[in-house]
């Protein structure tokens, strides 16, 4: 006890007051924790072992001493050529699995000849429009050899119909397929904003899919619940837990309501998240999120497959904590993210380039990323055991706090209807775009230092980066104007005509996606086309 | 042009496909908690809906946000439609990941000023008023 007299006046010195002492996501952190602050804790009903319900330490029982997590690099720029050539690069070095960055005119359903696609060819991630450039991109790689993480969200159903008939043409049945599309297009509305249709015709799309998927793509993640981008529009810590997870149980409410059952396409959910700044908060966060869905699929929705509790997820590093200044400070920035990533347990991981605040990565840039994965897996030690970090007075109090934060935003959407209902009063906008502001501020006033931005700024030295020329938008738009012509055209007329049939009513649109896909029709053309069915979203712009 | 008694009006606005919109919008408040009158087109904007907002709103000076890397043509197109207008007078300014080489195109065409990652907001505020307290003098910004 006499040490702890003695200690009174300096940790009495710690806690007062200060902005400094809290999160990046403004959470005040106390100077200690002790067994107090978590008193409550049970270790079966709040913890459990790895691999065991709740799942809070991890869904495998040997965590990474049985299998490491799957090193996944998102990459993806100009032709199809040209990233068929870095996949195959990646592949080559040591990568486990792909992931496709799509351009803007991609993800936003547009051909690469049409006016709002001016200047956005293949200028953050590859121009893919049809069937024949999906062929190209995937060249030479066998297709159940490789898992593949698509990108892609409004479109997913498009993207989802070409990837299958280029392993059909490569004798590669749908069972055989592993991977994801992203195909979360409720985090489009709040955060990333890559949306086409309203957002009732645009969840039918993703039920549609997931019911497709389920039935025939059973290695397949349907969707990929994401955090990630909530995270980089501004987002807190807690904020990106809440909004995430109950995306997650609104596309699991629709499914049950479309009639399907819960353990039949649960298993296949799987989520992302973001490797923040902070440390600790990071790993609470995915303790957290493992705890939270496990309980409400199996108390809220009732799930009985202890695979529908698992809360699967995939990390990548924080692109928005990445400076243009000092880039190379945003090695360690990175590194230090995809620590907190391993050690809360993440299935797989991206570690983002150190160039990223100024370009896409470099091949130079995207290897040390890669290398800074393989240090961790080989080097720290931290894969011997399994959540190391259980039991920690500070860890476990993150987790319960975060937790909680987390069901409280819960409990506001449920009363405003769900998150359809919350998103379209512009709810998680608001909060978020509030948290953004409040950071910014708080990196103005020096209360949140980000070094070489606000502090220990130096004279910057010309920095090189990859450079993405017009060159990719004359090349894809040549390539379009020889398919259009040489094409079965009155083939691609009917298949865009039974989509729209099928939209108006109340089928299964990955059907006529699949025949549309297969006459190569582009994929302007198929959006187009439920463009006219559905409408187009437009979202009031406040600030 | 601005008047001293008048207070500055700037349009904020995205264009092309991209949709991270958190540098507009928080440019966007804080030149409005700066005293301006701000005018947000909301996303997806082609340039020439963004310079017939500019007319209609009489505004004195243009924010683009651009992060997708489609930067020259746009504000190209966006400088060429404020000149056809007769709007020589409206400043423009640019904010988002725009690579250093592409910077002296960017002035050569007419952009006022540039603001990459990490730009304070107060840097901002001061040399949009900076490029109007001069009288149409050059962008005021600091080499």
């Amino acid at each position: 006890m006499g040490l702890k007299e003695k200690d009174t006046p300096v940790v009495a010195e710690m806690v007062r007051p200060s902005p400094t002492h809290t999160t990046i996501s403004g959470r005040p952190i106390e100077a200690l924790y002790r067994p107090e602050d978590v008193a409550d804790l049970d270790y079966s009903r709040d913890l459990g072992d790895p691999g065991d319900f709740p799942y809070t330490r991890g869904i495998h029982r040997t965590m990474y001493r049985g299998k490491a997590w799957t090193m996944r690099q998102f990459a993806g720029f100009g032709t199809p050529r040209e990233t068929n050539a870095r996949f195959k690069y990646l592949l080559e070095h040591g990568g486990h699995g792909l992931s496709v960055a799509f351009d803007l005119p991609t993800l936003m359903g547009r051909d690469p000849d049409h006016a709002l696609s001016l200047g956005e060819v293949g200028k953050c991630g590859v121009a893919i429009s049809s069937l024949q450039d999906m062929e190209t991109l995937f060249a030479g790689i066998p297709l159940d050899q490789v898992s593949t993480s698509m990108t892609i969200n409004s479109p997913a159903a498009m993207l989802l119909a070409f990837y299958v008939i280029v392993a059909e043409k490569q004798g590669v049945g749908p069972d055989k397929l592993s991977g994801t599309v992203q195909a979360d297009i409720l985090k489009e509305f709040i955060a990333q904003k890559e949306y086409i249709f309203p957002p009732r015709p645009s969840m039918r799309v993703i039920v549609d899919m997931i019911r497709y998927c389920t039935e025939r793509l059973p290695k397949w993640n349907s969707i990929s619940i994401s955090g990630y981008h909530i995270r980089e529009a501004g987002s807190t810590a807690a904020q990106e837990l809440a909004f995430t997870l109950r995306d997650g149980i609104e596309y699991v409410q629709w499914c049950v309501d479309a009639g399907m059952d819960v353990d039949e396409f649960a298993p296949r959910l799987s989520f992302f998240f973001n490797s923040h700044s902070d440390f600790f908060e990071e790993i609470a966060k995915f303790r957290a999120a493992r705890r939270i869905w496990a309980r409400v699929m199996k108390e809220r929705f009732g799930a009985k497959n202890p695979r529908s509790w698992m809360c699967r997820f995939h990390t990548q590093t924080a692109g928005v904590s990445l400076t243009a200044q000092q880039p190379y400070n945003n090695v360690v920035r990175t590194a230090l993210q995809a620590l907190a990533g391993v050690l809360g347990g993440t299935q797989s991981l991206h570690t983002n380039s150190l160039d990223e605040a100024l370009a896409l990565p470099t091949e130079e840039a995207v290897t040390i990323a890669l290398r800074t994965q393989q240090v961790i897996a080989h080097e720290s030690g931290v894969v011997n055991t399994a959540d190391p970090l259980a039991g920690s007075y500070f860890v476990e109090k993150l987790t319960n706090d975060i937790e909680a934060d987390a069901l409280e935003y819960f409990r506001r959407i449920d009363a405003m209807g769900g998150m359809v209902a919350a998103i379209e009063r512009g709810y998680p906008q608001r909060e978020i775009q509030e948290a953004a502001f409040q950071f910014q501020k708080a990196v103005e006033r020096k209360e949140k230092i980000i070094v070489g931005v606000n502090e220990y700024v130096m004279d910057e030295k010309p920095f090189p980066i990859l450079y993405i020329d017009e060159q990719a938008a004359e090349e894809q738009i040549g390539r379009l104007q020889t398919l259009r012509s040489s094409r079965d055209n009155a083939r691609v007329r009917a298949a865009l005509g039974g989509l729209q049939g099928v939209a108006r009513g109340t089928g299964n649109v990955m059907e006529p996606i699949l025949e549309a896909a297969r006459a190569y029709a582009t994929l302007g053309e198929m959006c187009d086309a439920l463009r006219e069915v559905w409408g187009e979203y437009v979202e009031p712009p406040i600030f | 042009m601005a008047g001293s008694d008048r207070k500055l009006r700037v349009l904020i606005a995205k264009p092309g496909l991209d949709g991270h919109d958190r540098g507009a919008k928080i440019v966007a408040r804080a030149l409005r908690d700066a005293g301006m009158e701000v005018i947000y087109t909301g996303l997806r904007q082609s340039p020439e809906q963004i310079v017939s907002a500019a007319a209609q709103e009489d505004v004195d000076a243009v924010g683009l946000s651009i992060l997708s890397g489609a930067h020259l043509p746009i504000c190209r197109r966006v400088i060429e439609l404020l000149k056809e207008k007769g709007m020589e007078g409206t400043r423009v300014f640019l904010g988002g990941i725009i690579p250093a080489q592409d910077i002296p195109e960017l002035k050569r065409i007419g952009v006022a000023e540039v603001f990459l990652p990490g730009s304070s907001t107060q840097d901002v505020i001061k040399l949009i008023q900076g490029a109007f307290n001069e009288q149409g003098g050059a962008s005021g910004a600091p080499p």
